[in-house]
């Protein structure tokens, strides 16, 4: 919303400066965008005292030009009209001109010195006239600053009116906000034309209920010209391009009076009669910004008897505007439902003045008034004679009591605010208060209920006004603020970073093209695309963390930063239900897992890992890690069918580790092997746990452990997880630790074979163990491991 | 009797000369084993008389123990000697560079929400969260923006497959405020929650990215007010910002779930190019605040003339920016390491107010 300092003053009487203003539209809640002064302020009223002819050129003179600063400069001028005697604008050097887009330089033309410029209108961008310099009358003071002289310094204001208070989208409307925040006081309104002769030749009808009501008048004998300078130069300095006299008038009734309203040449409205309706499907319109509109049954028109001559309440029709021909023209003010508005406007992508203000609400009793206001501008204009004001429907409900507890604002706001005071407040924004019932005006739609009227009077005292009081937690100590969900969650991404995994944060969203290769089903999970993507790349959200992942590990490598561990945490997305948005954490390495080295060590990353930053993240997390499984059944499509598991309790699994599908990859443009892990949080158990933080007893053993080692030829496909299972199963008691130490297929082990050996700690609890007592236990591992996996000792 | 002044000339000299720890083991057992110089000589004291036998026996002793005693000195000698030796022969350049161990490093977002639930939750806010996916009631209409509301306009909303902003539409949430709603609905009065989390709107430039986070608080009781909300929101710059000079600036704004409303800008210094926190003639905006809306309480279940409380949200990038000198919002969402390392958080970093971090 823009508007000029001047232009408030004609609804303000106030003494105070721009800047005083623009405070307070700021603490009122207008909050002010920008101040846009003239960019003309250092051309100044200047006298050309001589003007030769330039000796090296026959169409440039020299001349000098004196702006009454005591200095005499040297201007070379091309212009025809740089005569001796003349008063024109002199721009000195360092001046930005605005018609030319350059700054002025010092120079030197043809051999000749040139101080400054003389201007054209068009080279202050003032006007389109460059036919010469500007020629003022001989008495304007020299040295008087253009803009001073011309009267086009009125600074423009532009302020933020948020979306609740359509009644200050117009200039009105701001200048009583300030009124009431004791800024100034309020003027009476623009003169309005009462009365009238004559019935409209054109008859309205309504006939939908998106318009309540449509006052109307015929004004005869018009003479459509240009508009006052004065009101061109309002109009221009918010960068509206004046039209008409007639046009112009609704422009500003929009922007000064916030009364949005038409002008048709009466004498193009088919059939003498408008009817207000609902549009029919296919019905079209050649609208004011030479856009053609279609309309469906939804929206609202103002048709004559051939056609649509108006989108109602949003832009007019092109072939029942007002043309400098206009002779009789018919005014109008309505109103329009807000919804149904908003609706046409977005359905059609039509923003206009109108539109913005009526889908906002506008004040519910003002078309008779501003229909009257207009009256009087187009007579002052046009001249013509009115006929009388029509009013079809009726101006609809919007008087509105509310009862008020003057308490609320100190319940509210946390300060006292004396009854007399906030009554004062209330009645300056034009509500009506008697005892504790308060009236809301007409152009306050806003306004909804007794706390709307505490935000009302605090904010025209000022919130900088309201005590600032400490705000204290209930109990001496602070309580618990996380979950045990979220604490866990932030020990996991802990533990990964130690683990030397950087975290990233990546968009929710994927690629349908890539999520297809991550378990997204285009058919079953159609509903998980975005109706309108940012772009085609960001267009469902993703079923998986890892390809946003991968895709970031990659263009790292792209980068030339090829060693990547990256993780993140966030949802994966199942569904668009609640339940089916499930707390994930992925993570994906690329590159060497130990850079090269002089000691050594080098090597590539491997799905073992991935696998350890699953345990390790799991661990973290709380998970009953010790009881995990690795299952290869059931693996994800995007990992290697070879290099890769499960880890679950049961059936259930908590996480997918190892190294992905090179045909994943490829489908990420990437080469060369990467690996991660996804953990599924919604799948780990909840801890269990004796209430209290004391930890089980530690209960050393005060005797040697021993250590034994086993090496087993077992088939190939058993797993060595099994194995070690096997061998810890044959004395729960004292085998403390079973750890798989080589594993080895080649030369003297059986084809189809492989050979694991494990170190096997045992932990005496009661006595040092005999060598009857290992030879013992020796046995029953090497029987239990032929007897559920059919190994047998190595030899 | 021999004479025990040569044997021991004798035997010194030849421990002196002896090169290595074999001859001295020879040298003890000429002189000491079975058969040995002064094991005979001991051997011979029987046949003397008491008197001679006692001051023989002393010599002898006296002679035993200083050939021990100087057998070991050299074999010590021997063994430091062949020690250093290898202590030499095993010198390494300690120069080299230790095996790597990388430490990653927490994403700024993580320790930013990190650092205001901390804040926070001294003030006895706990940590509530919601979907990412939400429907037009959750995300609008419960927070008094029904459909056609010029509001819903200025949130550019993502619509999931099938919707477009009619009753019942799926939605990104496009802001964390929902949550407030979730919260009402499912807890009693007094409430606390203070909201962190991923928002969506349809907006990408230099200073938009179509996700980014937010971080947003509720109170709910029967007599926080507005004054309280300054208070709270006060104590939260100062904390964050470390800046316990700094002031806040209200100003009357509009938010369809607030009334009143306002906008919260914090004071600080542009001049000299640099932007400090907390002091200067400037004030940049943070925060927006406000009441919380009786609709909105309405549309939660509870009676408005019965509870009240205060609602404000923030965003989490932009406070990173301000706290950390970060200067560009698009590259939160990059995952390049480069600007990990550099901008994120070592994991071992856990925020504490009490341990100054």
């Amino acid at each position: 919303m823009k508007f000029t300092l001047d232009w408030l003053k004609e609804h303000l009487d106030t003494d105070a400066d721009l800047r005083a203003v623009t405070d307070k539209l700021t603490a009122v809640g207008l909050e002010l965008e920008e101040i846009e002064q003239s960019p003309l302020a250092s051309f100044v009223v200047a006298k050309v005292i001589s003007a030769d002819q330039h000796p090296n050129a026959d169409k440039l003179r020299v001349c000098k030009v004196d702006p009454g600063d005591g200095t005499i400069y040297n201007v070379v001028c091309g212009a025809p009209n740089a005569r001796t005697g003349l008063v024109s604008v002199f721009a000195p050097v360092d001046t930005y001109i605005p018609g030319k887009d350059f700054t002025l330089e010092l120079g030197s033309i043809r051999g000749e010195r040139s101080e400054g410029m003389l201007c054209s209108e068009k080279e202050l961008l003032i006007s389109e006239d460059h036919d010469g310099i500007v020629e003022l009358p001989d008495d304007a003071p020299i040295g008087m600053a253009y803009i001073d002289y011309r009267d086009i310094n009125d600074p423009v204001i532009e302020i933020n009116v948020t979306p609740n208070r359509a009644d200050c989208l117009g200039v009105r409307g701001v200048a009583r906000d300030l009124a009431a925040a004791k800024i100034g006081t309020l003027k009476a309104n623009r003169p309005a034309f009462t009365g009238g002769r004559g019935a409209s030749p054109v008859s309205v009808e309504i006939a939908t209920a998106n318009c309540p009501i449509f006052t109307y008048r015929i004004v005869r004998n018009v003479k459509n010209g240009e508009s006052p300078d004065w009101l061109k130069r309002k109009l221009e300095a918010i960068g509206q391009k004046p039209i008409s006299a007639l046009v112009d008038i609704t422009n500003w009734m929009t922007l000064d009076q916030n009364r949005p309203m038409h002008v048709f040449d009466a004498d193009k409205i088919a059939g003498g009669k408008l009817t207000v309706r609902q549009a029919q499907d296919g019905e079209s319109m050649m609208a004011l910004n030479d856009k053609e509109y279609s309309f469906d049954p939804e929206m609202v028109v103002i048709a004559d008897s051939d056609r649509v001559v108006s989108l109602g309440g949003i832009i007019g029709g092109t072939e029942t505007g007002c043309s400098e021909e206009t002779v009789n023209v018919l005014v109008e003010a309505a109103l329009w439902n807000p919804s149904n508005i908003a609706r046409t406007g977005r359905k059609l992508g039509v923003h206009t003045d109108a539109r913005f203000r009526f889908e906002r609400g506008t004040d519910s009793a003002s078309a008779v008034e501003g229909l009257d206001i207009a009256t009087q501008y187009i007579l002052d204009f046009c001249g013509g004679e009115p006929g009388e004001i029509h009013v079809t429907g009726e101006e609809p409900s919007w008087q509105k009591a509310i009862e008020f507890d003057f308490g609320l604002i100190e319940r509210r706001g946390g300060m006292a605010v004396d009854t007399a005071t906030a009554t004062t407040i209330l009645t300056d924004l034009g509500f009506t208060v008697s005892g504790s019932t308060v009236q809301v005006p007409s152009w306050r739609p806003d306004i909804d209920g007794p706390a709307d009227l505490v935000e009302e009077v605090l904010r025209i005292i000022g919130l900088d006004a309201l005590p600032t009081t400490p705000f204290t937690r209930p109990d001496n100590m602070p309580a618990v603020a996380l979950s045990a969900h979220q604490r866990a969650m932030g020990d996991l991404k802990r533990v990964l970073a130690t683990r030397g995994m950087d975290e990233a944060v990546l968009w929710s969203f994927t690629s349908s093209e890539v999520a297809r290769h991550f378990g997204w089903d285009a058919g079953s999970q159609a509903d998980l695309l975005l109706a309108n993507p940012i772009s085609a790349d960001l267009d469902v959200m993703r079923p998986s963390l890892l390809p946003n992942l991968i895709m970031a590990a990659s263009r790292n490598n792209d980068r030339g930063y090829g060693d990547v561990a990256l993780f993140e945490a966030g949802l994966r997305f199942l569904s668009t239900k609640p339940e089916g948005q499930l707390p994930t954490v992925g993570g994906v390495r690329m590159g060497a897992a130990q850079p090269r080295h002089w000691a050594g060590g080098t090597r590539a990353v491997d799905a073992f890992d991935a696998k350890s930053d699953a345990l390790a993240a799991l661990e973290a997390f709380g998970a009953p890690v010790d009881n995990l499984m690795t299952d290869t059944r059931d693996i994800p499509a995007w990992f290697h069918p070879g290099r890769s598991g499960t880890l679950g309790l049961g059936k259930n699994v908590l996480a997918v580790f190892g190294e992905l599908h090179p045909k994943a990859l490829r489908a990420l443009g990437i080469k060369g092997r990467m690996v991660g892990f996804e953990l599924f949080l919604d799948k780990v158990p909840p801890k269990k746990g004796k209430p209290g933080t004391a930890k089980p007893l530690l209960k050393p053993s005060p005797f040697q452990p021993v250590k034994r080692d086993f090496a087993f030829i077992v088939d190939e496909d058993v797993s060595a997880e099994k194995l070690v299972k096997a061998v810890r199963g044959a004395d729960k008691v004292l085998i403390s630790g079973v750890a798989l130490f080589d594993v080895y297929v080649g030369e003297n082990v059986p084809a189809g074979k492989k050979s694991l050996a494990v170190d096997v700690t045992l932990q005496p609890t009661e006595r040092t163990l005999t060598d009857e007592d290992i030879d013992g236990v020796s046995e029953k591992i090497v029987a239990l491991v032929a007897k559920n996996l059919g190994g047998e000792l190595r030899g | 009797m021999m004479d025990l002044e040569a044997l021991k000339s004798d035997l010194m000299a030849r421990i002196d000369a002896a090169g290595d720890v074999a001859a001295l083991e020879d040298i003890r057992v000429s002189a000491l084993g079975k058969k040995g110089e002064i094991t005979a000589q001991m051997k011979q004291l029987g046949g003397l008389d008491p008197e001679a036998r006692k001051a023989a026996g002393q010599a002898l002793n006296a002679l035993k123990d200083e050939i021990a005693g100087a057998l070991d000195a050299k074999k010590t000698g021997f063994a430091d000697a062949e020690l250093n030796a290898r202590l030499v022969a095993e010198a390494i350049d300690v120069s080299q560079s230790p095996r790597p161990a990388k430490m990653g490093r927490l994403h700024p977002i993580t320790q930013t929400v990190d650092e205001v639930i901390d804040i926070f939750g001294q003030m006895g806010f706990v940590w509530a969260e919601g979907p990412e996916i939400e429907d037009d009631w959750h995300n609008f209409t419960a927070l008094n923006m029904p459909a056609d509301h010029p509001a819903r306009q200025m949130q550019d909303t993502f619509y999931m497959n099938g919707h477009s902003g009619d009753e019942g539409s799926l939605v990104l949430r496009t802001h964390t405020s929902p949550v407030q709603v979730r919260t009402m609905l499912s807890q009693k009065p007094p409430i606390r929650v203070i909201v962190p989390g991923r928002t969506f709107r349809s907006d990408s430039d230099a200073t938009h990215t179509p996700m980014f986070h937010q971080v947003e608080g509720l109170v709910i009781d029967k007599t926080s007010n507005m004054a309280q909300l300054k208070g709270c929101l006060l104590e939260f710059c100062r904390t964050f910002f470390r800046a316990p000079n700094l002031t806040l600036q209200f100003r009357p704004s509009y938010f369809p779930f607030t009334e009143p409303s306002a906008e919260v800008d914090i004071r600080c210094d542009r001049s000299g190019g640099k932007l400090v926190i907390g002091e200067g003639e400037d004030w940049l905006e943070v925060l927006g605040s406000g009441m919380v809306n009786p609709r909105v309480l309405e549309a939660c279940g509870l009676d408005p003339d019965e509870y009240q409380g205060f609602a404000f949200g923030l965003g989490l990038e932009r406070l990173a920016m301000l706290k950390y000198g970060i200067p560009d919002l698009r590259t939160f969402f990059d995952g390049d390491v480069r600007w990990l390392q550099h901008y994120g958080f070592e994991p071992h970093l856990l925020p504490s107010l009490v341990r100054g971090r």
